[in-house]
């Protein structure tokens, strides 16, 4: 395997991360298990102080492998590597700093805020459990102060989260993942159940929350034009393996995947400007194929229009095709 | 007239709700000429789906409609006859849903559904519809739907969502439809099957020589595939213009600000986005709905509706900014 890793300086770095789930599909006295590969074998790195994309299509993997981050789901097999501490174990089998250092913002903030509780008491959670207050100091304040952190004002703390917008409550959301002062945070789609006019302030503070508490995002979503415009470098999951890997600059301009270059060219747009970043049209074919019944070979090769013999028969591994730019094929 | 398909007239539909009416469409001019692929572009709660339902007279039992005339074909829908409603949806009307797997029935086959469709849209006469079979195959192969024979006898659950949307769409075109509205039709598929999805109701409507009305929150979407964009805030239509140059040269502020707020493939950060959020509907502002947000409002502004102006090559906007010499305002 190469060192997809980079070298220094990683947060936290994920080695032939799997993740299997059994289902059962018949009955229950004749029982037959099939295996779901939600997450099969993948390697990546995320390094101190950036914004590591996670892109891919609904299926592809990249939530089980942000749930594996925090810790809701166990890996069947592979390391995860934070700070140098192996993590690759259930949420309540890790000790509580590595809890309070990764937190999750999630996809939707209307079912991730309990709606019978008020702000005040959703944010007070994380400080009691952390024990983030000193004796003597008001948790009130506290609150206040992460209310304001996020930009809402202080009366906001009395109510709840269902009489407010969507884009507040997601704002609720990113002040509960910061009161135990992480340094690290996964946001899993923050924004896609948001509307744009909402989106831009969403992101332009967590953008700029990253720099003032120096935090270290893995961001996931499907959306490449704000992961443009976001992330650092981008690694792209297909199947429950990373197609490719590269900086944001790079991703763009160069796409080497022809995965890659599928999803570019599927994009609808709404510049002249960004025309021109367009590969050729590669017309998408096809659909994600099951990942019970993941293809033999590359796992592409039902939709790739420049498959050969060798897609069929071999599993492509990753391979640096240029500096810092790392591709899962054998055409490349 | 006779050009003109579809005209809805300063349309008003309100909704009782405990303790009030929801004042949610709010003069909606909207019309379309035949063969023309129309965009209706807003943010969620806007009035987009609202104004398609009172097309189709499907709107629940507690909205009202004080106000305002829908023309399809010079028929005013709103005084239609259950039986000429029946005829006119079975032969004029069709309409493909954002989620494929609610709109499909999962009790009965494809098949089945697609005959009664097929018998339906006859016409209320009770005629036995012959060659049924013929009619839904040939609509399946129309949407490039995979091994169709074997289609007719699958239930919903046993395909893929882009195969979904793809039978739905089959519904809409099985048999000739002057007009064909598509809501959201892909915002629950992945980006390469939106692509896919796209590119065949855009098909399918040049062929067919229909007219199309493409409901979407993406202007990307409408960019690619429209001619002519109508933009919605809270039950207004604000802007409307020829997609090209509304992209080009977008006039209300609201445009304005939500173009500004689309992350770009080119990178360079993207706005703010807009502040505040859609009004209350019980109470509307009284002037412009839009007039809390705007950044360049004015006296006028919160007096009454702004009128529609015509800013030239049938570009409208309703903002008192450009009503006689007022537009210097957005450089101050």
């Amino acid at each position: 395997m190469p060192d997809v890793m980079g070298t220094n300086n990683n947060v936290l770095v994920v080695e032939k991360l799997v993740k299997h789930f059994p289902i059962n599909l018949s009955g229950i006295f004749k029982k037959k298990w099939i295996v779901v590969k939600a997450v099969d074998g993948i390697n990546f790195s995320v390094k101190q102080g950036e914004c590591f994309g996670l892109v891919g299509e609904s299926g592809s993997g990249k939530s089980t492998t942000a749930y594996m981050t925090v810790g809701t789901y166990e890996p069947t097999s592979g390391s995860l590597l934070f700070k140098g501490e192996d993590i690759a174990r259930p949420a309540v089998k890790r000790s509580m700093h590595l809890k309070k250092d990764i937190q999750i913002v999630f996809q939707d903030p209307g079912s991730s805020l309990n709606p019978r509780r008020n702000i005040q008491n959703i944010l007070e959670m994380p400080l009691r459990v952390h024990h983030m207050i000193k004796k003597g100091n008001s948790i009130e304040k506290r609150v206040v102060d992460l209310l304001d952190v996020v930009e809402l004002p202080s009366h906001y703390r009395f109510k709840s989260p269902i009489t407010i917008g969507g884009g507040e409550r997601q704002m609720v959301a990113i002040a509960r993942a910061l009161a135990t002062e992480p340094s690290f945070m996964v946001l899993d789609e923050p924004t896609s159940a948001l509307d744009v006019s909402v989106q831009g302030k969403i992101i332009n503070k967590l953008m700029r929350l990253q720099k003032e508490f120096d935090l270290t995002y893995l961001f996931i979503t499907h959306d490449l034009s704000l992961m443009r415009n976001v992330a650092n470098r981008i690694a792209i999951m297909y199947l429950g393996k990373i197609a490719e890997i590269a900086s944001a600059t790079e991703f763009f301009q160069k796409p080497l995947h022809p995965y890659t270059q599928m999803l570019l060219s599927s994009i609808p747009i709404l510049f002249e400007e960004e025309a021109k970043l367009k590969p050729n049209k590669i017309h998408s074919v096809g659909e994600i194929p099951s990942p019970v019944d993941v293809p033999p070979g590359c796992s592409f090769n039902t939709r790739c229009p420049f498959k050969t013999d060798i897609c069929l028969a071999e599993d492509p591994v990753m391979r640096e095709i240029e500096p810092e730019h790392y591709a899962r094929c054998h055409n490349i | 007239m006779s050009e003109t398909l579809l005209d809805i007239r300063n349309l008003h539909v309100w909704f009782k709700v405990y303790g009030g009416v929801l004042k949610v469409l709010n003069g909606v001019n909207f019309n379309v000429k035949f063969g023309e692929k129309v965009g209706l572009v807003g943010e969620t709660g806007c009035g987009k789906t609202t104004t398609m339902k009172a097309l189709l007279r499907v709107l629940p039992n507690l909205a009202l409609i004080p106000e305002g005339d829908i023309f399809v074909r010079d028929n005013n829908i709103l005084k239609l006859n259950s039986k000429e409603l029946a005829d006119l949806r079975g032969r004029g009307l069709s309409m493909i849903f954002q989620d494929p797997t609610s709109a499909l029935n999962p009790v009965f086959t494809i098949g089945q559904q697609l005959f009664d469709i097929i018998q339906y849209s006859a016409g209320s006469s009770g005629r036995k519809v012959a060659n049924k079979k013929d009619v839904a195959l040939r609509a399946l192969r129309e949407t490039r739907l995979p091994d169709p024979e074997r289609m007719l006898d699958s239930y919903p659950i046993q395909l893929s969502g882009g195969m979904r949307q793809r039978v739905c769409i089959a519904f809409a075109i099985a048999t000739a439809r002057d007009l064909l509205i598509a809501d959201e039709p892909t915002t629950n598929l992945d980006v390469t099957i939106q692509d896919q999805v796209l590119r065949l109701i855009r098909d399918l409507v040049e062929k067919k020589g229909a007219s199309l009305i493409l409901i979407t929150h993406s202007l990307g979407l409408a960019r690619e595939i429209t001619e002519r964009v109508y933009v919605m805030y809270a039950g207004n239509m604000i802007e409307m213009a020829a997609t090209s140059v509304l992209f080009e040269k977008p006039f209300h502020p609201y445009t304005q600000g939500l173009l500004a707020s689309v992350p770009r493939l080119s990178g360079g950060g993207f706005a703010e986005g807009i502040p505040g959020r859609i009004p209350d509907y019980r109470n509307p502002p009284p002037g412009c709905r839009f007039e809390p947000r705007c950044q360049y409002a004015f006296e006028p502004c919160t007096k009454a509706m702004p009128p529609c102006i015509d800013v030239g090559d049938g570009h409208q906007v309703a903002c008192y900014l450009y009503q006689n010499g007022q537009e210097d305002r957005i450089n101050a």
